[in-house]
């Protein structure tokens, strides 16, 4: 009785509950149903022959496969350090008093959270050397994720000040410290360490978005994973294996978020009364993309 | 600027590729998306096990992963649609997933004594669901929403990978033949940002009009 669909219904009765197992049966059979047909359609075209899946037992290929994970993983920080560092810099100039300085933050937040990365991408593989600006191809995945993760980040960030209750700037202000300071020593580390979870969700995003290294030919995982089926002619199962290598890795960090959040929840709010119960299930920001 | 009128015919023609492949795959997500937050909330263990399993698939495995799949590898096993349908469907099933938590957050918001109220009129769960929760849920999160359909107009540029000829694929065509990248490219960005900022106040329109006043 503790999933998020739970205040739902009742407690089932024992007419509730034979009907629960029928449609568990029922959803049960339809489910494998599918997959069977899917598992015939595959054996049928010779996909699930052995041959066809041992060589990933084998460890060369998970070493030549792990030298693209190891690139993700660079890509990945990169574009995390400087798109947070970017993003946080973005939103305090959001949420400044300095006007100039507030359009220009309003309009980058605005503009780069429209703009597709593959267009950026393109432009820096196609259209930028023209004019003699041509980067290391790492550089070229990292600056248009970069360009377009700080945005994103930016918008986190200032959300989790706005949340704060605004009784922390006026004490802070009336013990005599200047605003920035007290933005730096007390509104962002409250702020931030609400939003972790967020963060931690978007941290997510920005590592599927590495796979873009696919269009610029950098060295991550899914561009090792269609150099590597280019070779072994085993395209269904390469890319197969690599999707479930991206679903551990980022199902772990998804998971995390997921426990953050519970206990971010759990600091802000103390325990409340039924009627603030609604109000407790808050609306989680969906991180999109 | 000429490098863009020259081509515009074939730009047009590209943008009307993205429009369709944004607007099919935007009302699939939707409902689907729906649909696998009612198996999510639903009573039956499996059900919402496999509710799960989906959303943290399509959360987690990137979109460009999916779509090389789709594309190149299932055809080996005998699964072969058109080009641009194959790229209409991932789209659909990928975003069906922020729909879903899009939703789910949504059902949250709903006061439980909505579903008492409905329970005690005598709804079964289904009508409660369908007539009461729902309808509720998605009002309440409507901007939530036309963020992920925002999301899923950045993504259509992913076509561009795969061979299909929508905008961003056109753009980078006319580009190497032109050779103007910051008119062709700027022009590009705009229509971007012109097709963001509609969707953004379609969503803010409707949030207006269906918003419920508590």
């Amino acid at each position: 009785m503790s999933h998020s669909g739970a205040f739902l219904y009742d407690a089932p009765g024992p007419r509730a509950r034979r009907r629960i197992l029928l449609g568990s049966v029922v959803s049960a059979l339809v489910l494998a149903g599918v997959f069977a047909l899917a598992l015939v359609q595959f054996g049928r075209t010779g996909q699930l022959d052995a041959d066809r899946w041992t060589p990933f037992l084998d460890w060369p290929i998970w070493s030549y496969l792990l030298v693209g994970l190891r690139g993700t993983a660079l890509a990945a920080a990169l574009v995390a350090v400087l798109a947070g560092t970017f993003g946080v810099l973005l939103a305090i100039g959001r949420l400044s008093r300095n006007r100039p300085l507030r359009w220009l933050s309003t309009g980058y937040i605005e503009v780069a959270r429209t703009i597709p990365v593959l267009l950026l991408i393109y432009l820096m593989l196609f259209g930028l050397p023209a004019y003699g600006i041509n980067l290391p191809v790492l550089w070229k995945l990292v600056v248009p994720l970069t360009i377009a993760n700080a945005a994103v980040v930016a918008e986190i960030v200032r959300a989790g000040v706005l949340a704060l209750p605004r009784g922390q700037m006026e004490a802070a202000l009336s013990l005599g410290i200047r605003r920035s300071q007290a933005m730096r020593f007390v509104v962002l580390p409250q702020a931030l360490r609400h939003v972790t979870p967020s963060l931690v969700t978007q941290l997510v995003s920005l590592i599927k978005d590495t796979s873009l290294g696919y269009v610029v030919a950098f060295t991550e995982l899914l561009y090792r994973a269609q150099v590597l089926s280019a070779y072994n002619r085993l395209l269904i199962q390469t890319f197969l294996v690599v999707a479930l290598v991206y679903l551990v890795f980022n199902g772990a960090l998804s998971y995390l978020a997921a426990r953050l959040r519970t206990r971010v929840r759990r600091q802000v709010a103390p325990p409340s009364g039924p009627a603030e119960q609604a109000a407790d299930r808050e609306l989680e920001t969906p991180v999109v993309r | 600027m000429t490098a863009v009128i020259e081509n515009l015919d074939p730009l047009l023609r590209a943008l009307g590729t993205t429009v369709l492949i944004l607007v099919i795959s935007a009302a699939g997500s939707l409902v689907l998306g729906v649909l696998i937050t009612v198996a999510r909330v639903s009573p039956i263990p499996v059900l919402r096990g496999a509710a799960w399993a989906y959303v943290q698939v399509f959360v987690n495995v990137p979109l460009l992963a999916l779509l090389l799949l789709a594309v190149f590898a299932l055809p080996d096993a005998g699964l072969l649609m058109p080009l641009t349908t194959t790229v209409i469907v991932v789209l659909t099933v990928y975003e069906a997933a922020y729909v879903a938590e899009a939703v789910r957050s949504g059902i949250n918001t709903v006061a439980s004594g909505q579903v008492e109220a409905a329970r005690a009129l005598g709804l079964r769960l289904s009508q409660t669901l369908r007539h009461v929760v729902v309808p509720q849920a998605v009002r309440a999160v409507v901007q939530p929403l036309g963020n992920v359909m925002i999301a899923l107009l950045m993504n259509t540029a992913l076509a561009a990978t795969v061979g299909v000829v929508e905008l961003t694929s056109a753009v980078n065509k006319v580009n190497l033949v032109a050779a103007q990248p910051i008119p062709i490219f700027t022009a590009a960005g705009l229509t971007y940002m012109a097709l963001a900022l509609a969707i953004g106040l379609a969503a803010g329109r409707i949030e207006k009009k269906v918003a419920i006043h508590r």
